[in-house]
C-alpha cells in the first residue's frame, strides 16, 4: 500500500512569531490513501503547521506542493478550493446554526438569477453525507444541542462536503469517549479508502499505532524524522519526540498519611452529580478519573463554592463548614486551580506578581495603601518556589508558555497557605518538561502536609500520582480504588461503562 | 408553523395582543382598524431602522449613528426639495438612501479597516453627522410650507387600506427576511456574529461582513431620513434626537442578542411593534410621556433578563435521572 510519490508535501517551511521560531525549516509528506501521524510535544509546532497548511498563517519561506505543483495558500478559502481541510482540536463551528448550515457555511449552494440559497438541496446533501459516515443526526438540529462527539461528525461531514483530498485531524479524540473514538476510526478508514491524504495529530500512542501508516516527528519547531509506522516502536518515537528517553515521569513519593482533613458526605446536584462521598487525609493525593463530562469539574466547583445548587455536607478537620462562595472556600483553606487556565485561572493582562498577589491583597494592604513592594516580595517567594520561567515577575502572564502560566496559577493559590489544593486537569495542554515539574511539585506539597485532589483524564497521570482514585461516570461515583488495586483495565472500564468489574 | 414561531416570538406576539386588548378596554377605539393602521404606520420607521440595526448587532457591533444619519439625510432631501421642487420625490428617496449608505460605509470602514470598536466609531460619527446637519442648515429649519406637496403627500397615499409608508416597511421586512435567509451575505453575517473564529476558518472576512452590515444600516437610515422629514413635515438639527436608543431597544426586546449571532427578522419586527404599541397606547390612557420612557426602559431590562434566562436553559445535564426528568 505504500506509494512512493507524496500527494501533498512541504519543504523548508519557516514561520516565526515575536520571540519564537514556531516552525524552522520543516518538511512533511502526505500520501493518498494513507494516514500520516504528526508527533511532537506541545510547542513542537504542530498547530502552527496545521494553520499554515490551511491558509490561516502564511509561511515566511518554504514551499507547499500539491501533486507536484507549487501552491500558495493566501487564505482559508484558497485551501478549501484545493481540497485541503482541517478538523480542529476544539471544533470550530457555529453553535447557533443548523447542522446543514455548519456543513455548508462559506460554500453555500446557490441557484437562480439572484443566487438564492438552495436550502432544500443543502439539507438533502447534508443528510446524505451524514448517512455516508453513519452519523445518526438530523441535519435540521442546531449545533448547540449536539455532544462533542457529534460535533466532530459534523466537522467531518463538512470536510466531505467539498471533496476534501487532504484532511487534517488535529487531536480529534481529545474529548471523545471510547465508543466515539471507535466511530471516528471507522470514518478515517472510509476517508482512506476514498483516497484522501490524512494528517493525524495525536498525543496518544495507542491511537497512532492503530490508525497511522506513517509518522513524522517534530521537536521545538524542527523536523526530526519520518518513516513507516510499522518499523518503529513507542520508545523510539518517545526518544525522537523528547530527544532523550523518559524513564521516571512520575515522581511519586509515599507520604505517611495524617488525620482526615476534608470529609464530603452525600454531595448532590439536581442535574450534575449525585450522592458523592469521600474523605481526604493530610498528605494524600486523591485522583478523580472519568471521561470528559462525567461531572468531575462540576463537583470540584461545588466544593469551591461556585456551584450554588450543591447539597450535602462538607467538613474540614472535623468541623462542618458552609461554603457558598469561593471567598468562604479560600477562608476554609480549599483552593481550586481550574481547567480553563486562561479563562478562569489567570488574568492574562496582568503581570505575574499581581496575579499571585490577587487573592490576598489585604495582606499587602497596610494602612490603606497597597504596597506593590510587599506584593512583589510575596510573589517572588512563591514564583521562585515553583520555578516559574520569566525574565522577571513584571512580565504579563499572557507572554508565558502554558506550563508557566499553570505554575503562576498554582503559585497564586499556594500563597494563600491552603489545606486542600484542588487541581483540575493540571497538566492539560502543557509540554512534558513542565508536566514533570508540576508532578514533582505535587509530591513536594504533600510531603509538606498539604492534601491534593487531582482531576485528570490522563490515565498514566492519575495512576502515577494518586494514592487513591475515585472513578466517576455520568455524575456518579462508580468505584474507589486504593493504590494497590490500580489497574488500567479496571479504571477505564469503570469510567466508560459505569460498572466496576472484578479484576 | 411551530418551528417558524419560536417560543420567544410567540410570547412577544401574545404580549402585544394582550396589551392592545387591555388598552381597548379603556378606549374601545384603540382596536378599530383605522387606529391599528395608524399605530402600524407610526411604527414603520422604527421597524425599518431596527432591521438595519439588527444586522449590525448580529455581527457583534452596534450602530449609534442611525438617528444622526437620519437627521442628516432628512435635512439634505428637505433642502433639495425646497430649492428644487421639480426633482421627483422618488429621486429624493434614492438620494437619501444612497447618502445614508455612504454614511454607513464610513462607519463600516472605520470598524473594518482600522479595527476601532463599533461603539466608539459610531459614538463619534453620531456627533459628527449631527454636527454636519447644523453646518448644512446653519441651524435653520425647513418647514412644511417650504416643502412641495408631493414631498409630503406621497408616503401618505393610501393603497389597499395602508399608507405607502407602511407598505414600504412591509416590503423592507420581506426583503430583509429573504436576505437573512436566502442570501449568502445575509447568512454569513449571522455566522460571523455567532463565531468569528469559525467564520474566519470557513474563509469569511468578518470585518468585511461588519462593513456590509453597517452599509445596509446606513442605507435604511437614509431611506428613513426622507420618510421622517415627510411624515413630520419638518427638518431641523435635532430631528430624531435619541431615537437610536429606541431602535436598539426594539432589537433587544425582539431577542436580538447583544452578544451577536442570534436573532430573527420576525423577532426584530415584533420588538419594534411592541414599542410602537406602548408609545401609542400610553397617551391614549392618559399616562405622561415621562412614564413612557420609564416603561420602555423597564421592558428592555426585562427582555434582557428573559434572554439570559433562556440562554441558561441550555446547560449540559450529566445525570441520567435528571435527563429522564427533563425529557
Amino acid at each position: 500500500m505504500t506509494q512512493s510519490t507524496p500527494f501533498f508535501s512541504l519543504r523548508g517551511i519557516c514561520k516565526s512569531f515575536p520571540g519564537v521560531k514556531a516552525l524552522d525549516d520543516v518538511q512533511l509528506d502526505l500520501y493518498p490513501g494513507e494516514v500520516t501521524a504528526l508527533i511532537g510535544e506541545n510547542g513542537a509546532g504542530k498547530s502552527t503547521l496545521v494553520k499554515t497548511v490551511t491558509g490561516i498563517y502564511q509561511p515566511e519561506s518554504g514551499q507547499l506542493m500539491l501533486e507536484g505543483e507549487p501552491l500558495i495558500l493566501s487564505s482559508p478559502d484558497k485551501a478549501r478550493e484545493h481540497g485541503i481541510t482541517a478538523i480542529h482540536q476544539e471544533t470550530v463551528l457555529f453553535d447557533e446554526l443548523s447542522v446543514t448550515e455548519n456543513i455548508f457555511a462559506g460554500h453555500y449552494l446557490r441557484k437562480g438569477f439572484f443566487s438564492t440559497l438552495d436550502w432544500p438541496t443543502m439539507h438533502k446533501r447534508a443528510q446524505q453525507i451524514l448517512e455516508s459516515i453513519d452519523a445518526p443526526l438530523s441535519a435540521n438540529t442546531l449545533l448547540k444541542h449536539l455532544s462533542i462527539g457529534q460535533r466532530h461528525m459534523v466537522a467531518i461531514a463538512r470536510a466531505l462536503s467539498f471533496d476534501a483530498r487532504v484532511v487534517i485531524l488535529d487531536e480529534p479524540t481529545a474529548a471523545l469517549s471510547h465508543h466515539e473514538t471507535q466511530e471516528l476510526y471507522a470514518i478515517v478508514n472510509k476517508l482512506k479508502q476514498a483516497g484522501c491524504a490524512i494528517l493525524f495529530i495525536s498525543h496518544k500512542f495507542d491511537e497512532i499505532f492503530s490508525i497511522a501508516d506513517r509518522f513524522t516527528v517534530f521537536r521545538d519547531g524542527k523536523y526530526i524524522d519520518s518513516g513507516v509506522i510499522s518499523e518503529v516502536d513507542e520508545s523510539q518515537l518517545v526518544k525522537m519526540m523528547v530527544g532523550r528517553s523518559v524513564d521516571q515521569i512520575y515522581p511519586k513519593v509515599t507520604v505517611a498519611l495524617g488525620e482526615e482533613v476534608l470529609k464530603a458526605e452525600n454531595l448532590s446536584h439536581p442535574t450534575e452529580f449525585d450522592d458523592i462521598s469521600f474523605s481526604l487525609k493530610r498528605g494524600e493525593i486523591l485522583g478523580f478519573y472519568g471521561l470528559v463530562g462525567a461531572g468531575r469539574t462540576e463537583l470540584m466547583q461545588g466544593l469551591f463554592g461556585v456551584n450554588e445548587l450543591m447539597t450535602g455536607r462538607v467538613s474540614i478537620e472535623g468541623q462542618t463548614v458552609s461554603i457558598k462562595s469561593p471567598a468562604q472556600a479560600i477562608a476554609q483553606g480549599i483552593v481550586y486551580v481550574p481547567e480553563e487556565r486562561q479563562a478562569q485561572g489567570a488574568i492574562l493582562d496582568l503581570p505575574i506578581y499581581q496575579n499571585i498577589g490577587l487573592p490576598q491583597l489585604s495582606k499587602v494592604n497596610t494602612n490603606g495603601w497597597l504596597s506593590n513592594y510587599a506584593e512583589y516580595q510575596m510573589a517572588d517567594k512563591f514564583a521562585h518556589r515553583l520555578s516559574v520561567k520569566a525574565p522577571n515577575w513584571l512580565e504579563k502572564v499572557e507572554n508565558l508558555s502554558g506550563g508557566n502560566q499553570q505554575k503562576v496559577v498554582i503559585a497564586k493559590w499556594l500563597a494563600t497557605l491552603p489545606k486542600v489544593l484542588i487541581l483540575d486537569e493540571p497538566t492539560k495542554g502543557i509540554d512534558i518538561g513542565s508536566k514533570a515539574a508540576v508532578h514533582a511539585f505535587m509530591s513536594e506539597l504533600v510531603e509538606q502536609g498539604l492534601s491534593v485532589i487531582m482531576v485528570s483524564s490522563e490515565l498514566p497521570e492519575v495512576m502515577g500520582m494518586a494514592d487513591r482514585i475515585i472513578v466517576m461516570h455520568e455524575g456518579l461515583n462508580v468505584c474507589q480504588l486504593n493504590r494497590d488495586e490500580f489497574t488500567a483495565e479496571r479504571i477505564v472500564s469503570a469510567a466508560t461503562n459505569g460498572r466496576q468489574e472484578s479484576a | 408553523m411551530k418551528t417558524l414561531f419560536k417560543q420567544r416570538e410567540a410570547l412577544l406576539s401574545i404580549l402585544i395582543v394582550v396589551m392592545t386588548l387591555a388598552v381597548a378596554t379603556i378606549t374601545a377605539d384603540f382596536i378599530s382598524l383605522a387606529n391599528l393602521v395608524i399605530v402600524y404606520n407610526d411604527t414603520a420607521i422604527l421597524i425599518i431602522l431596527a432591521l438595519g440595526q439588527m444586522l449590525v448587532i448580529i455581527t457583534r457591533c452596534i450602530d449609534l449613528s442611525v438617528a444622526a444619519n437620519l437627521a442628516f439625510t432628512a435635512m439634505v432631501v428637505s433642502m433639495l426639495n425646497s430649492q428644487f421642487p421639480e426633482i421627483p420625490v422618488v429621486f429624493l428617496l434614492i438620494i437619501g438612501a444612497l447618502l445614508g449608505m455612504c454614511l454607513g460605509m464610513i462607519n463600516g470602514l472605520l470598524v473594518w479597516k482600522l479595527g476601532i470598536p463599533a461603539i466608539v466609531v459610531t459614538l463619534g460619527t453620531m456627533s459628527i453627522y449631527r454636527g454636519a446637519v447644523f453646518l448644512l442648515s446653519d441651524g435653520k429649519w425647513v418647514n412644511a410650507h417650504e416643502m412641495s406637496e408631493s414631498f409630503i403627500d406621497i408616503p401618505r397615499y393610501v393603497l389597499l387600506g395602508l399608507p405607502l409608508m407602511a407598505w414600504l416597511s412591509i416590503l423592507m421586512i420581506a426583503v430583509m427576511y429573504y436576505f437573512s435567509r436566502y442570501q449568502r451575505t445575509g447568512r454569513e453575517i449571522f455566522a460571523a456574529g455567532n463565531s468569528p473564529v469559525a467564520a474566519f476558518y470557513c474563509g469569511m472576512d468578518v470585518g468585511k461582513l461588519q462593513f456590509k452590515a453597517f452599509t445596509i444600516s446606513g442605507l435604511l437610515a437614509g431611506l428613513c431620513g426622507y420618510l421622517w422629514a415627510s411624515r413630520y413635515a419638518v427638518a431641523y438639527v435635532d430631528v430624531a434626537a435619541g431615537f437610536e436608543l429606541q431602535v436598539i431597544a426594539a432589537c433587544v426586546i425582539g431577542g436580538i442578542s447583544i452578544m451577536g449571532g442570534v436573532g430573527t427578522v420576525l423577532g426584530c419586527v415584533l420588538g419594534a411593534l411592541f414599542l410602537g404599541v406602548i408609545n401609542n397606547a400610553l397617551p391614549v390612557i392618559g399616562i405622561s410621556p415621562f412614564w413612557q420612557m420609564a416603561i420602555s426602559g423597564a421592558v428592555i431590562v426585562i427582555a434582557v433578563v428573559v434572554n439570559t434566562r433562556a440562554e441558561q436553559g441550555h446547560t449540559r445535564i450529566i445525570l441520567k435521572k435528571a435527563t429522564l426528568k427533563a425529557a
